[in-house]
């Protein structure tokens, strides 16, 4: 992050005042909506791609809807695809200047972002490759488009790295203070960065750069749902970082909105309030495991070789310091506020198979409790008025 | 029984709250605030120390606004800020207010010590946060001297150390909130700094004090609140050096005048 405000350009004039922002689920018909937006969405082949594309395909605004991805999506998530183009292929400038050159695209959603390397799909190298390489060769491409006018991309709170030196809550202009160690958060950087240069050259593109906290929800197996799905989690000894997640269908909301709508600059999407990681491990009925710092690190590279869990260093900075972001300005600019960070895994956990500690048992517990000791004080009252 | 049973109710709060504790069913805020924590645990456990060990006397309690943002400046000492730790429980005594402290981020590097620091209402000493904070109309604490402060031997005992660069001060003209000058007096003589070990400096702490006591000594605290300062100039005065350097020394001044006066007001250390 050399540049300390990233993509973020204002309308002279707004389009809407920030308070009426909730009522106005689309804008006003833009110089496009003579002819119909074709819209590109890379990553079609995960969860989050596959729903976006799934979504604007209903939208009877949208035109054209073509998913691109090296993968072809699993049978559950082609089965919504219905009215989405899908085309099999790597992000490499070449073919995506074909696609673009025949299909007029006026819009490009960028979700190819992977958040942990898949070890079927190459592993860490792969995923470097994909992330970067893959967003330089789409947005060389976009370069050449002459009718695109929108560009989103996914990235992720985690460009703000997580140290102990950094402000409590980051605003979207906050640089971090450290460069993050994990994988993921260097991808992010890079591009973002080529982000900005796209915008620089093309100050006609009006580019969303969405900085999504980690998702959470009901369907949706992210890391973060396998992590608190164990019986028994390891946390940080002495640490209870504050953590922030956001609901997948409130993540799918916002960029949806940003790809029918006009949302330019960078945003911090999140739940608002904070879970710390001991308070969301016992709210899923979960027991923590304290581990030694040092050693965590030792479990995370052990498990990371044997295949069992993919727990990269960022997310060890995470579950060390936390990171909590500021959504003030998405709630203004999109006038829509996702569910809390609190709401969102509490919606998680009740869709999972409830731990052993469940509030329901812990509650009957104290019930009990405080049962035996009113019976206990009762019997010793008695028997000290019989003398 | 017709009298309400005020055993039983104790025990049925504390199984609730620990039920509470259990389940994750508490608030915290984006600066890891823990008010349930803070409330069932800690101010009862300090508690004592400010009124029974301390002993503490309060002049001036009425300059604490009773709402909105403020920032409220003392002195610092001690070998272990305990005088921080005791300003926030007077600050809750007197006004039912939590004070949101400021800390070294050396001590955000430390595990356990770290999140007691949070779940306490403190945060880093960093001019985002505590501009939040007083927007959102939290009093903040600050100890300019910091670790100066701290560690500073028994002979300049409240003689201000370095007053900080104004950062604090520029942080309250930004935000428009008047500063409030607490003089801690007793905090010196309570755990008087015998050594300084600086070997240590290769694990990032400054230095390890060795305290002259084990426990600090039963001193009496007293802590003198000064009238609030406003500053003119808002938000604009916050980027002009010179304007920050005038506030600054007027807090300085107001503060020191509050330690002369405190230590010229009591008699005897103990008493």
């Amino acid at each position: 992050m050399s540049d300390g405000t990233p993509a973020r350009k204002r309308r002279a004039a707004p389009a809407k005042s920030p308070g009426s922002g909730r009522a106005t689920r689309r804008s006003k018909p833009s110089p496009q909506a003579a002819r119909p937006a074709v819209v590109v969405v890379t990553g079609v082949g995960r969860y989050l791609g596959a729903r976006v594309a799934a979504r604007l395909a209903g939208d009877p605004a949208v035109g054209r809807v073509i998913g691109v991805d090296s993968a072809p999506p699993s049978p559950e998530l082609a089965r919504d695809l219905g009215g989405v183009e899908l085309r099999e292929s790597q992000l490499r400038t070449g073919e995506l200047l074909k696609l673009f050159g025949t299909a007029d695209v006026t819009a490009v959603a960028h979700l190819a972002v992977a958040t942990s390397p898949d070890p079927q799909r190459g592993g860490r190298a792969a995923m470097k490759e994909s992330n970067v390489i893959g967003t330089m060769q789409l947005l060389a491409a976009c370069q050449q488009a002459p009718r695109l006018r929108k560009l989103v991309v996914r990235s992720s709170t985690a460009a703000y790295g997580a140290s102990f030196r950094d402000p409590a809550v980051f605003t979207e202009d906050t640089e971090p203070r450290d460069v993050p160690r994990g994988g993921f958060a260097r991808d992010v950087l890079d591009i973002e960065g080529y982000v900005r240069g796209f915008c620089r050259r093309r100050p006609d593109v009006a580019a969303t750069v969405l900085r999504f906290a980690p998702f959470i929800g009901q369907q949706a197996e992210t890391r973060l749902s396998r992590y608190f799905s164990m019986s028994v989690v390891p946390t940080v000894l002495g640490r209870d970082p504050r953590l922030q997640f956001v609901h997948v269908d409130d993540a799918l909301e916002v960029l949806h909105r940003a790809i029918v709508e006009d949302h330019p600059g960078t945003f911090n999407v999140a739940g608002r309030g904070v879970l710390t990681l001991n308070q969301a491990i016992r709210r899923a009925g979960r027991v923590a495991a304290p581990t030694l710092e040092p050693g965590l690190s030792g479990v995370a590279a052990f498990a990371k070789r044997s295949g069992m869990v993919d727990f990269s260093l960022d997310q060890l900075d995470l579950f060390v310091h936390g990171r909590v972001v500021d959504t003030d300005a998405l709630v203004r600019e999109f006038g829509f506020e996702p569910r809390t960070s609190a709401e969102a895994f509490d919606e998680f956990v009740r869709a999972q198979n409830p731990g052993p500690l469940r509030p329901q048992r812990l509650r009957e517990a104290e019930k009990l409790i405080l049962e035996q000791i009113r019976r206990a004080r009762a019997a010793l009252e008695s028997s000290s008025s019989d003398d | 029984m017709t009298e309400p049973d005020i055993w039983d109710e104790r025990v049925a709060g504390a199984i609730a709250a620990l039920r509470q504790r259990l389940t994750g069913d508490y608030e915290v805020d984006e600066f890891g605030f823990d008010k349930h924590l803070t409330d069932s645990v800690f101010l009862p456990l300090l508690r004592p120390l400010y009124r029974n060990w301390f002993r503490t006397e309060v002049v001036g309690a009425e300059n604490i606004p009773t709402e909105g943002g403020a920032l409220v400046v003392a002195n610092h000492s001690g070998t272990i800020p305990l005088d921080a730790v005791m300003l926030a429980v007077g600050v809750h005594e007197a006004a039912q207010r939590y004070l949101r402290l400021l800390g070294a981020d050396l001590l955000f590097r430390m595990p356990v010590l770290s999140e007691l620091a949070r779940k306490g209402g403190g945060t880093l000493a960093c001019n985002p946060d505590a501009e939040r904070l007083m927007r959102a109309g939290d009093l903040v604490g600050v100890f300019p001297e910091g670790f100066k402060g701290v560690g500073k031997p028994f002979a300049d005992r409240y003689k201000l150390q370095r007053f900080g660069r104004g950062g604090f001060v520029s942080a309250a003209l930004r935000t428009g909130v008047p500063i409030i000058p607490v003089a801690i007096v007793g905090a010196e003589e309570s755990w008087p700094v015998l050594a300084k070990v600086t070997a240590l400096r290769a694990f990032g702490a400054p230095y390890l004090p060795i305290p002259a006591s084990p426990v600090p000594l039963p001193v009496r605290y007293h802590l003198r609140y000064g009238p609030p300062l406003r500053f003119a100039g808002g938000p604009d005065a916050a980027a002009d050096p010179t304007a920050v350097a005038i506030a600054a020394r007027e807090a300085r001044t107001a503060l020191e005048q509050l330690l002369d006066g405190a230590c010229a007001a009591r008699d005897g250390v103990f008493r």
